[in-house]
């Protein structure tokens, strides 16, 4: 790409990443509370505001559910809003995830996948991301400490845009991203603040019948997040569909722009398809493990499988062609969770996958893998089994087992 | 440099591990590397065993797991090696890096691996300029010595860095005294 801006290469964890892309973003209002493996995007960033780095209203809370509260109302008002949480902190913010999405709330918020107790677990698994799922947020799933970075600062252009108005999590796997020091190009500031622009409003009317951004502004009074009842309660409901629809787009959209601005790009910012084309076997995931299916997937090319890789990373919205387009050639796909619905039929990944699929007249043999959960460390020749496996079913045309546990003691 | 190198660290809480893992990489990304620094977490208690990893190599790393097979192991603490099998993993063609004022022999019949061991004693170089059995940046020195993964130059912008002044100034002549004076048999 010709126009790319000249950065800078830094050593930063996947939180410091987090921190450095808020500090760039101009962010008007941080509320968090400290939960491990987050913890340090929250102290970074209150070093920042403490040295004057930054003109953030920073926001120490008792609670994560305050700092949800906080992060919403403050939104609500114009400001662009930043928080970040993991496991037990995700899950207390739960109640107001789905207020601040049906608010139309564009708070953006780092998640440090983290696993749920009990047995207590600080490790890292995606069950916090996948239990808020249907909350209402757009959900992105990153690879490494650059991803995250670039994508956080994606996630504001995405959630502010007037037709989509959502919040959005920035998903990283604890510990393997959040706490794993690696190489970051960093954006000059300038370019940041000059991607981003400001906060842009739509305009709605007011009680007084005047038109007005829509945000919480004492000239402009309107009331917002008030009662429905069943006369409108369903339709509210109706355009949150719509908003998430319209984000598949913006999505690609903003992608695009920033990809043209850094150089780095990630599939189409919706899916990342690695060596599919021609691909018989194939594997699903979400988040760092796709870096190292991928040197599995190099190293069975060359021993002449016809391996491939799908990495979903917008999960909500679910981009249900872009996965259909990229899978519906392959003919024996494994997907990976590192989440279990429990009671369900495997993992949430596999739901949706198995699920987008079902309308195609030719589809893929589909089996379910759970995974890495508590921080179980997914090494390359687990997935290789993985692989291994997806030949064995193509040889016999029969599936034995259609939801398997990898890298578990049975 | 051919494909990736990796390093196994081994230290109790307190005794800077990850700090050391943290600083190789950094003096990497100096000379243009890529690199991956990351704890294994487990009991985060002052004086428990901890584990930390670095990886460098000249193309990016997308691997995300654990260290399994390391070309150097960084022992930062001899009592270890009563409870840890240091040298798990470690190649034949690998070094083993130990803070010990033992000559490498010595320490060798304790070990389980036939490699090439290193002794350092980075205690008594710690105590000497630093006031303190901090071990972590001698032991950085003598990795430093033994793979030649970094050059001394960049190890000294890393540490600079890392620490004020007047820190940096102290650790970094501890990194020279145990780059000087690392051996093996």
């Amino acid at each position: 790409m010709k126009n790319v801006i000249k950065q800078k290469v830094v050593a930063l964890n996947g939180n410091e990443a987090v921190a450095y892309a808020v500090k760039q973003s101009d962010v008007d209002v941080v509320a968090a509370y400290p939960i491990t493996p987050q913890t340090i995007i929250v102290e970074r960033f209150s070093e920042y505001v403490a040295n004057g780095e930054v003109e953030t209203a920073f926001v120490c809370t008792e609670s994560e559910h305050s700092a949800m509260t906080a992060c919403l109302t403050a939104a609500l008002t114009g400001a662009r809003t930043f928080t970040a949480t993991a496991s037990a902190g995700l899950a207390l913010m739960h109640e107001m995830l789905f207020v601040t999405a049906g608010c139309r709330a564009p708070v953006v918020m780092a998640v440090a996948n983290r696993a749920l107790s009990a047995p207590l677990n600080i490790h890292g698994d995606q069950s916090d991301a996948m239990a808020q799922r249907d909350s209402g947020w757009i959900q992105l799933y990153v690879e490494n400490a650059q991803e995250v970075y670039d994508t956080v600062i994606q996630a504001f252009k995405i959630a502010e845009n007037p037709n989509v108005l959502l919040p959005a999590m920035v998903c990283f796997d604890g510990f393997i991203v959040s706490h794993s020091l690696e190489n970051v190009n960093v954006l000059p500031d300038d370019a940041v603040k000059a991607f981003l622009g400001m906060r842009q409003f739509p305009t709605v009317l007011t009680h007084d019948g005047v038109k007005a951004p829509f945000r919480l502004d004492p000239e402009h009074p309107m009331t917002l997040g008030p009662a429905a009842f069943p006369n409108y309660y369903f339709e509210i409901k109706r355009q949150q569909v719509e908003a998430l629809k319209n984000a598949l787009s913006v999505i690609r959209q903003v992608h695009d722009e920033y990809a043209e601005l850094s150089g780095r790009s990630y599939g189409n910012g919706l899916i990342e398809a690695y060596r599919l084309e021609d691909a018989e076997v194939a594997t699903v995931c979400l988040g760092s493990t796709a870096g190292t299916t991928k040197i599995v997937v190099d190293e069975l090319r060359e021993e002449g499988v016809k391996a491939g890789l799908l990495r979903i990373r917008t999960f909500r919205p679910l981009p249900v062609d872009d996965i259909r387009r990229a899978l519906q050639d392959v003919k024996a796909v494994a997907v990976l969770d590192k989440c279990i619905s429990f009671g369900g039929f495997g993992g949430p990944v596999f739901h949706e996958v198995r699920h987008v699929l079902y309308d195609l007249d030719k589809r893929p043999v589909l089996v379910n893998y759970i995974y890495g959960l508590g921080g179980r460390d997914v090494p390359p020749w687990q997935i290789r089994q993985v692989y291994e496996d997806l030949k064995g079913i193509l040889k016999e045309e029969k599936v034995k087992e259609p939801v398997n546990y990898l890298g578990l003691r049975e | 440099m051919m494909g990736m190198f990796e390093v196994r660290w081994h230290g109790r809480g307190g005794q800077g591990a990850w700090t050391a893992s943290e600083l190789l990489a950094r003096a990497a990304v100096h000379e243009g590397k890529y690199i991956q620094s990351f704890p294994e977490f487990g009991p985060e208690r002052m004086g428990a065993p901890v584990t930390a990893f670095t990886r460098i190599s000249a193309k990016p790393i997308r691997l995300h797991c654990a260290v399994y097979e390391p070309n150097v192991v960084v022992v930062l603490d001899s009592t270890l090696m009563k409870t840890v099998q240091v040298a798990q993993g470690l190649a034949r063609n690998g070094n083993l890096i130990i803070n010990s004022k033992e000559a490498p022999l010595e320490v060798r019949k304790t070990l389980a691996y036939e490699g090439k061991v290193w002794t350092v004693p980075a205690t008594e170089i710690a105590i000497k300029i630093l006031g303190a059995p901090i071990t972590s940046t001698a032991m950085l020195g003598a990795v430093a010595r033994v793979t030649g993964v970094v050059s001394l130059e960049s190890i000294k912008k890393a540490v600079e860095e890392r620490f004020r002044r007047d820190v940096a100034e102290k650790n970094f002549a501890v990194i020279k005294e145990a780059y000087e004076e690392v051996r093996s048999e």
